[in-house]
C-alpha cells in the first residue's frame, strides 16, 4: 500500500513538474499571428558555423527526390515548432527569413546536427545524415516571403 | 485492493489521461535499445508514452513476465525526466506491482561531438520481486530471482542509479556505451555494470512518399549488458551477462515498436530474456498542459 501511495505521490509531482516547465515564461512575446516577432538576435547561432561546415556542399543538391523527402521529414520532425511551412511559430523562429535562405546549405545541416540545445533546439543527428540534407534541400526550396507588391506608380 | 489491481489501476488513470487530453502526435525516430541509453534526448515539451515487457525463463523456479510503463517528458533540450511503473508476473505464483523510478538525463556538452557524454541520475524505490530487468549491476544473478514473490516482496530497495552514457553517430550507426554505478541507500557497498549498444537504420535515406514498410522505418542492431561487481568484489565472477539483437519500426502513425532477444552468456545469466515495447510519443505536451491550466494560449 504503502509503494502504491508513495507512486501517486511520485506521479502528482512529474505532473506538476511537467506543467511548472510548460508554463516557463518565454522571452519571446508572440504577435497575433502566434509566431514572435522578427528578431535577428535568434539567428546569430548560423554564423556561429565553423568554416568547414560553411563549406560543405549538398551531395543531394541534384537528388530530384530530396525536396519532396525533405517536405516530409520537415512535417514530421520540424513543424510542430518552425510551423506548417517553417513560417516560425511561439515555440520556433520561422525558416522562411533572408538569414536562413541565404546561409549556406553548410550551415543549415551543421545547426541541424548541433542543434542550440540552450534554445530549447534539439539535436537532430539522430536522422541519418542523408535525412540531413534532404531537410536542407527542403528548407532552401522554400525560398522566403515574396518581396512585398510595390504601391501603384502615378501615371504621369 | 491487491497490489495487481492497484497497478491496473494507476496505469489505466495514466493511460486514460493522456489518451483523452493528447494533441496531434509526431513520427518518433527512436533507437531500438531498450537497456542501453544512447545520447539523444526528448524533443522539448513532447511526452513519450512507453510500454515495455519482459518474458524471461528462470531455472530453479518459475518463468516470469515483468512489464513496466514509462512516461518520459522532454523538458528542454538538455534535460529529459522520466517515470517509471513496475510490475511482473511469476507463472504459477501471482502479479504484483513492484515499484517505481524517477530518472534524469542531462546532456553535458552544447554540441555534437565524436562522442557525446550524457548524465543518468536515478532513484528506485522497488522490492525485490522486481524482475524487469532494466539494467543488470553488481551481483545480479539468475537465482535471486528464484523465490516465491511473497519471499522476494519482503525486501524493499531504494537506491540511487548513476550513469554515464557515452554515445556518437558516424556514417548511420550509433556506438553507446553505458558506465552505471549503483548505491543502495542502505549500507549496501556501490554496485557497478555495463551497456554496450550498436545500431543502424536499414536505409539511411528517406524516401519521397509516405510509407510504413521503408527501410529508413526499421532499425536494428544489438546491445550487451551485465554486472561488473561492487566496490569489494569488482570483476565478472558472480556476475551475469546478456547478449540481446534489437530491432525497432518507426511507423509513421506515431507508433514505435521494439523487439530484443536477449540469451545469457553464463551460468549465472537468465537463460533467454524476450523483451518487446511499444511507445507512443506526443508532440506539445508541455503546451496542451500549459492550455489546460490557464497558461500561454
Amino acid at each position: 500500500m504503502k509503494a502504491a501511495v508513495a507512486a501517486l505521490a511520485v506521479c502528482a509531482s512529474f505532473l506538476a513538474v511537467c506543467i511548472l516547465l510548460a508554463q516557463s515564461p518565454n522571452p519571446e512575446k508572440p504577435s497575433a499571428s502566434g509566431a514572435p516577432p522578427y528578431n535577428p538576435a535568434i539567428y546569430a547561432e548560423l554564423q556561429k558555423a565553423p568554416e568547414k561546415a560553411r563549406n560543405r556542399a549538398n551531395p543531394l543538391q541534384d537528388d530530384p527526390e530530396a525536396v519532396a523527402a525533405g517536405s516530409i521529414l520537415f512535417e514530421q520532425h520540424c513543424a510542430e515548432c518552425h510551423g506548417n511551412v517553417a513560417e516560425g511559430s511561439r515555440k520556433g523562429p520561422s525558416l522562411l527569413v533572408p538569414e536562413v535562405q541565404t546561409a549556406p546549405p553548410g550551415v543549415i545541416f551543421w545547426v541541424l546536427t548541433n542543434g542550440v540545445v540552450r534554445k530549447k533546439m534539439p539535436v537532430w543527428s539522430k536522422l541519418p545524415e542523408p535525412q540531413r540534407w534532404q531537410l536542407v534541400r527542403y528548407i532552401k526550396s522554400l525560398g522566403g516571403p515574396a518581396p512585398a507588391a510595390e504601391p501603384p506608380r502615378p501615371k504621369p | 485492493m491487491t497490489s495487481c489491481r492497484r497497478f491496473v489501476v494507476i496505469g489505466s488513470f495514466f493511460a486514460s489521461f493522456f489518451s483523452i487530453f493528447s494533441p496531434a502526435p509526431a513520427v518518433a525516430q527512436e533507437n531500438p535499445y531498450i537497456v542501453a541509453y544512447d545520447h539523444y534526448l526528448e524533443e522539448p515539451g513532447n511526452l513519450e508514452i512507453e510500454y515495455f515487457s519482459t518474458f524471461g525463463t528462470q531455472r530453479g523456479g518459475n518463468d516470469f513476465h515483468a512489464f513496466w510503463a514509462e512516461f518520459e517528458y522532454g523538458a528542454t533540450a538538455w534535460w529529459t525526466t522520466e517515470f517509471y511503473l513496475d510490475g511482473q508476473s511469476t507463472f504459477n505464483d501471482s502479479t504484483v506491482f513492484t515499484g517505481f523510478r524517477m530518472e534524469n538525463r542531462f546532456r553535458l556538452l552544447k554540441h555534437e561531438h565524436f562522442i557525446n557524454p550524457v548524465l543518468y541520475v536515478e532513484y528506485e524505490h522497488t522490492s525485490g520481486a522486481d524482475k524487469i530487468l532494466k539494467e543488470i549491476e553488481g551481483h545480479d544473478v539468475e537465482s535471486d530471482y528464484a523465490e516465491a514473490n511473497a519471499v522476494l516482496r519482503k525486501e524493499h530497495d531504494q537506491e540511487m542509479e548513476f550513469k554515464l552514457l557515452l554515445s556518437g553517430t558516424h556514417k548511420g550507426w550509433n556506438f553507446t556505451e553505458n558506465t552505471i554505478a549503483t548505491k543502495n541507500l542502505s549500507n549496501v557497498p556501490w554496485e557497478f555494470g555495463y551497456a554496450l549498444g550498436a545500431s543502424r537504420p536499414l536505409a539511411l535515406k528517406a524516401t519521397a512518399k509516405r510509407c510504413s514498410f521503408c527501410r529508413q522505418n526499421f532499425i536494428v542492431g544489438a546491445e550487451m549488458y551485465g554486472g561488473l561487481g561492487d566496490r569489494y568484489s569488482f570483476g565478472l565472477h558472480d556476475t551475469s551477462h546478456y547478449l540481446a539483437p534489437v530491432a525497432a519500426w518507426n511507423l509513421p502513425s506515431d507508433w514505435t515498436l521494439r523487439l530484443s532477444a536477449g540469451f545469457g552468456l553464463n551460468d549465472q545469466s537468465h537463460r533467454f530474456l524476450l523483451r518487446w515495447g511499444l511507445s507512443r510519443e506526443i508532440t506539445g505536451f508541455g503546451s496542451m498542459v500549459s492550455r489546460l491550466f490557464g497558461g500561454r494560449k
